[in-house]
């Protein structure tokens, strides 16, 4: 019986395991140092606010995996050697596979600033990092002030887990409007205004100078690149952006990029061995999307991939239309297809964005200049049936067709109040149109004819 | 698991203390409640009726108060920073004193009124003559134990309603749905059946007198409803006690099934049903305390059935019992009844079995089997042995048992009782038998589902942990299913908390209602294709 080996227990590694057990009876054994048990990283927050304790973030009970025959050890891969087809597990601990899935997610980057290694100083990624976080920062006696560095969606989560228990927050963003590296600017600057309203002292086109230590090794304060100000603190968040968990493997045989290098068939230069998740790179970006994407759902699609390469059905990581979502405090975001900031727009992309007068809500609908052509979505604080701009992208649909059939795509709960008319306005106002809106249908929806 | 309280405090703390606002409305909600605490004592206040309004309303003010301190200063979203430090809502010390405290009041409610002041003859003492004033004005009778828990619950339903609005003051969904119990709490559970007794005697009812009568309040969860005291009562009072009589039964076989078909049980149980209000206001700090796990949903499945067999057991046993033999009197005989029960659930049994085996489990099936096989049984039993006690029991006996076990310890005692324990819906979930049938309905013949937005999910479990009937949600969610299960009531929280907009509940044609994905939205269409081919 062939044995498969997984490292790594997040998302990526365990949608491998399940997939592979649904398909075969091949032995399967997931080894991580980080938990016993599989639980979602995008959740962690909500244990240190305490909507969740930890074992509700374990989306399986305990038996699952003995009852679905998956061995897991807790242990650190500290060795692959691929010639003999063994790994070393805290240096002694002898495994052997016939195929190996590295699944080993990412690391919070640090960029060398001065300081980055005392106390007190942390990323946000592992259970690890909650433990911890749990003793730097328990509560707003123990953490006067917390200052986090890096605006992205990491950044965001951990000013909101601070706020939850009233520490005081300054937050530094490079970026001059919070992610306006991915976020159009009228969406970007909503944000920006969301996150003040919250009591978060936001510090945008700021950079991080260096971290001050007391005499303990201890984080005592930091200084800003611009101003020169120094801001005392007890915790410094590093959340600019994470780079994959490769350092164990650069002693293999494994081609190491800024991850491990992966075709598109997720299989490494060596044979038998496949990496998938946050952890893989691929060698050419695949249409708009990074070589590296440390993303939930594209973790849980190269599983779901991986799985059917193992078990025979060779199979090409192929993923289709892009979609993400995330929450910024209160308002929550999804986007299906492609709408870009400024610094990434395309040549040919056209943006029409509207935005409620007085609530946190708006949309942004981005088509192809000449010819019209749907080519994604923006929403903030409404939310959108998946499914349905799914099946628009496929069937190329133009972006007066989606505003056309608006009320079809709403997913918000019943009797939310939808903002069709006054979107359909103003894009009619704006390209000088005359689109009406149709009614909702569930004919169109669930597709009966 | 949480390691937030590190230190070695017996005490713990709280993340957030009460705000000086919050100390002052929680003083005045106590003066109330001691107000009626030393009634029940047997203080006895001078000017009732005044007393008794500034008890209530210092309750209701000081609730509603600690509501708006509590929620109003901040912005409009989901506000569940905490809930697992509290002791109160993390099955915690206070937790485990407000259950005993409950648990106790219901004891006492229901075993030992006379503590609380009921006297058989002569005028009411304690804390039931507090409440005498305010049921004279509507009734025009003195109150009973049960006026005082009424007036009791519908406050605490207001109050806490109110509390539930500001809390999810964003989701128009939970807002509409709340005023509706808290509609139909006042004006149908309370008001409309003590003016209803103001009707006994009077010439619109030919001089006979109506039972007590909460009109949304159907069989089986009235299981009384059809005692032969009240089928007295119904009929001796004219038209109007007729209606009220074909009314109780176009609930259970018309109205029920039709609102269930178009828009699931919500619409009874988290939408009109008293119990349910309660749950979802005042219950609504301990919604997560639920158990998830698959064993509970295994006990819940067997329970929450054989009380349903219960029920009916009981209620064709008391029925049997006041009917007469003579066909000439009555068309309706003992014998005719039986008859058409033994019809009626064969009808239902094969016809399901016919069309819908294949979405039961193989528990499912044979407990289903086994119940029919055994009431099958006894009727038959019955038929061949000749006259006697229809279910081997005296119907006496089985309404006693019934109405003691399930009606007070089951759906007082432990459903009410334990909420801070087991979770707000516990009697909904394991005990209450028509959200069984609902749920028996709303899974095999309903447009109700809640849809799975494709992808979307990110399995973080805050739609399992917040869901007060403990349905593992997430379990659905991430494999790209709907989610379709007899016990959902349809209260939409899940909905509300998930941080990534994957669930709605909402009501659709019955084609591709139930589909699990293999292989999410998002990938490969072809990988899709031919890992999902059924």
């Amino acid at each position: 019986m062939e044995n498969i080996v997984i490292i790594g227990n997040g998302i990526a590694g365990v949608s491998a395991a399940r997939h592979i057990r649904k398909l075969s009876d091949k032995r399967i054994i997931i080894i991580s140092a980080e938990t016993d048990y599989f639980f979602s990283r995008t959740a962690l927050m909500y244990v240190y606010m305490g909507h969740m304790k930890f074992d509700h973030i374990q989306p399986y009970e305990n038996w699952f995996w003995e009852k679905n025959r998956i061995e897991l050890v807790r242990g650190y891969v500290t060795q692959v050697d691929t010639d003999n087809k063994q790994l070393l597990v805290d240096g002694s601990r002898a495994f052997h596979y016939d195929k190996l899935i590295l699944a080993t997610g990412s690391k919070p980057n640090k960029f060398g600033w001065p300081g980055q290694d005392l106390h007190g100083v942390q990323g946000l990624y592992s259970k690890q990092d909650l433990d911890l976080l749990e003793v730097n920062a328990p509560n707003k006696e123990v953490c006067k002030r917390a200052v986090i560095v890096g605006g992205g969606l990491i950044g965001i989560e951990l000013a909101e887990m601070l706020r939850s228990r009233d520490i005081p927050v300054t937050f530094l963003v490079r970026e001059n409007s919070f992610w306006n590296g991915v976020l159009p600017d009228g969406e970007s600057q909503m944000i920006n205004e969301h996150i003040t309203e919250h009591h978060i002292d936001l510090r945008l086109g700021t950079n991080l100078n260096e971290i001050i230590a007391d005499n303990h090794g201890r984080v005592k304060a930091v200084r800003i690149e611009e101003t020169n100000e120094v801001l005392e603190c007890d915790l410094v968040g590093l959340t600019a952006g994470v780079t994959p968990n490769v350092e164990f493997l650069r002693s293999s045989k494994i081609e190491i990029g800024r991850g491990i290098k992966v075709n598109r068939f997720l299989e490494t230069n060596i044979a038998d061995v496949y990496a998938i998740g946050d952890c893989a790179e691929q060698h050419e970006p695949i249409g708009n999307r990074r070589p590296i994407e440390a993303v939930w759902y594209t973790g849980r699609m190269m599983g779901e991939t991986v799985a059917q390469t193992i078990c025979d059905n060779r199979t090409e990581y192929k993923p289709g239309h892009w979609f993400n979502s995330a929450k910024f405090l209160d308002i929550e975001y999804q986007t299906y297809g492609w709408v870009f900031g400024k610094k990434g727009k395309q040549d040919y992309e056209e943006q029409f964005h509207w935005r409620h007068p007085s609530h946190k809500v708006c949309v942004t609908i981005s088509f192809h200049k000449e010819t019209g052509l749907f080519l994604g979505i923006n929403t903030f604080g409404i939310r959108m049936r998946h499914e349905l701009f799914d099946r628009w992208l496929t069937e190329e649909r133009t972006a007066d067709y989606v505003i056309e059939h608006l009320a079809d795509a709403n997913f918000d709960p019943e009797f939310y109040k939808q903002y069709k008319k006054e979107i359909v306005a103003q894009y009619n106002s704006d390209f000088g149109k005359s689109i009406t809106t149709k009614k909702k249908s569930s004919k169109r929806i669930f597709q009966f004819n | 698991m949480s390691t937030y309280d590190n230190s070695m405090a017996l005490t713990g703390q709280p993340p957030v203390a009460l705000s000086r606002n919050q100390k002052l409305a929680t003083l005045i909600g106590m003066f109330g409640l001691a107000i009626i605490l030393l009634a029940s004592f047997n203080v006895n206040f001078p000017n009732k009726a005044i007393w008794l309004s500034i008890a209530l309303s210092s309750i209701s003010f000081g609730t509603i108060w600690f509501s708006w301190d509590a929620y109003m200063h901040k912005h409009p979203g989901i506000k569940n920073d905490g809930v697992w430090f509290k002791s109160i809502s993390s099955q915690g010390f206070w937790g485990w004193i407000a259950g005993i405290a409950l648990t106790g009041f219901y004891i006492i409610l229901y075993f030992f009124p006379e503590y609380l002041g009921l006297a058989a003859k002569g005028n009411n003492t304690g804390v039931i003559a507090l409440f005498d004033p305010l049921s004279r004005a509507l009734s025009g009778n003195p109150a009973s134990q049960w006026f005082v828990y009424g007036t009791l619950y519908t406050v605490a339903i207001l109050a806490f309603g109110i509390k539930f609005l500001w809390k999810y003051r964003h989701n128009r969904y939970e807002r509409i749905r709340t005023f509706s119990v808290m509609f139909f709490q006042t004006a149908f559970a309370f008001i409309i059946p003590e003016l209803m007794a103001r009707l006994n005697g009077s010439s619109v009812l030919n001089g006979g007198s109506l039972p007590y009568y909460d009109l949304k309040n159907m069989w089986p969860l009235n299981y009384y409803n059809f005692e032969g005291y009240r089928i007295k009562g119904f009929l001796s009072s004219g038209d109007i006690g007729f209606a009220m009589l074909i009314f109780g039964i176009a609930t259970i076989f018309i109205i029920s099934p039709i609102l269930t078909y178009r828009f699931g049980k919500r619409w009874y149980c988290s939408w009109v049903c008293g119990c349910g209000g309660l749950a979802e206001t005042v219950g609504d700090p301990f919604r997560q305390l639920s158990d998830k796990t698959v064993k509970a949903w295994k006990i819940e499945r067997w329970v929450v059935h054989s009380v349903v067999v219960f029920v009916t057991l009981m209620t064709t046993a008391v029925i049997y019992s006041y009917l007469g033999n003579d066909t000439s009197k009555y068309w309706l005989t003992k014998s005719t009844f039986l008859i058409g029960v033994a019809i009626l659930l064969t009808l239902v049994f094969t016809g399901v079995m016919i069309f819908k085996r294949d979405e039961f489990k193989k528990d499912a099936k044979y407990g289903a089997i086994g119940y029919f096989v055994i009431i099958m049984a006894l009727i038959g039993f019955h038929f061949f042995s000749g006259d006697g006690n229809v279910f081997l029991f005296k119907s006496e006996t089985l309404r006693k048992s019934y109405s003691f076990l399930i009606g007070s310890i089951f759906s007082g005692v432990i459903g009410t009782g334990f909420y801070p324990v087991l979770g707000n819906r516990v009697w909904c979930r394991f005990g209450c038998p028509m959200a069984a049938i609902l749920g028996f309905q709303q899974r095999l013949f309903s447009r109700f589902r809640i849809t799975t937005n494709g992808g979307q999910c990110i399995s973080c479990g805050n739609c399992s942990t917040y869901c007060e009937m403990g349905i593992d949600v997430r379990a659905y969610a991430q494999k790209g299913e709907n989610i379709v299960r007899s016990s959902c009531v349809g209260c939409g929280i899940c909905s509300a908390v998930c941080p990534r907009g994957v669930l709605k509940l909402e009501n659709g044609p019955l084609k591709g209602r139930i589909d699990s994905n293999q292989v999410l939205l998002g990938n490969d269409v072809d990988l899709m294709k031919l890992v999902n081919q059924k």
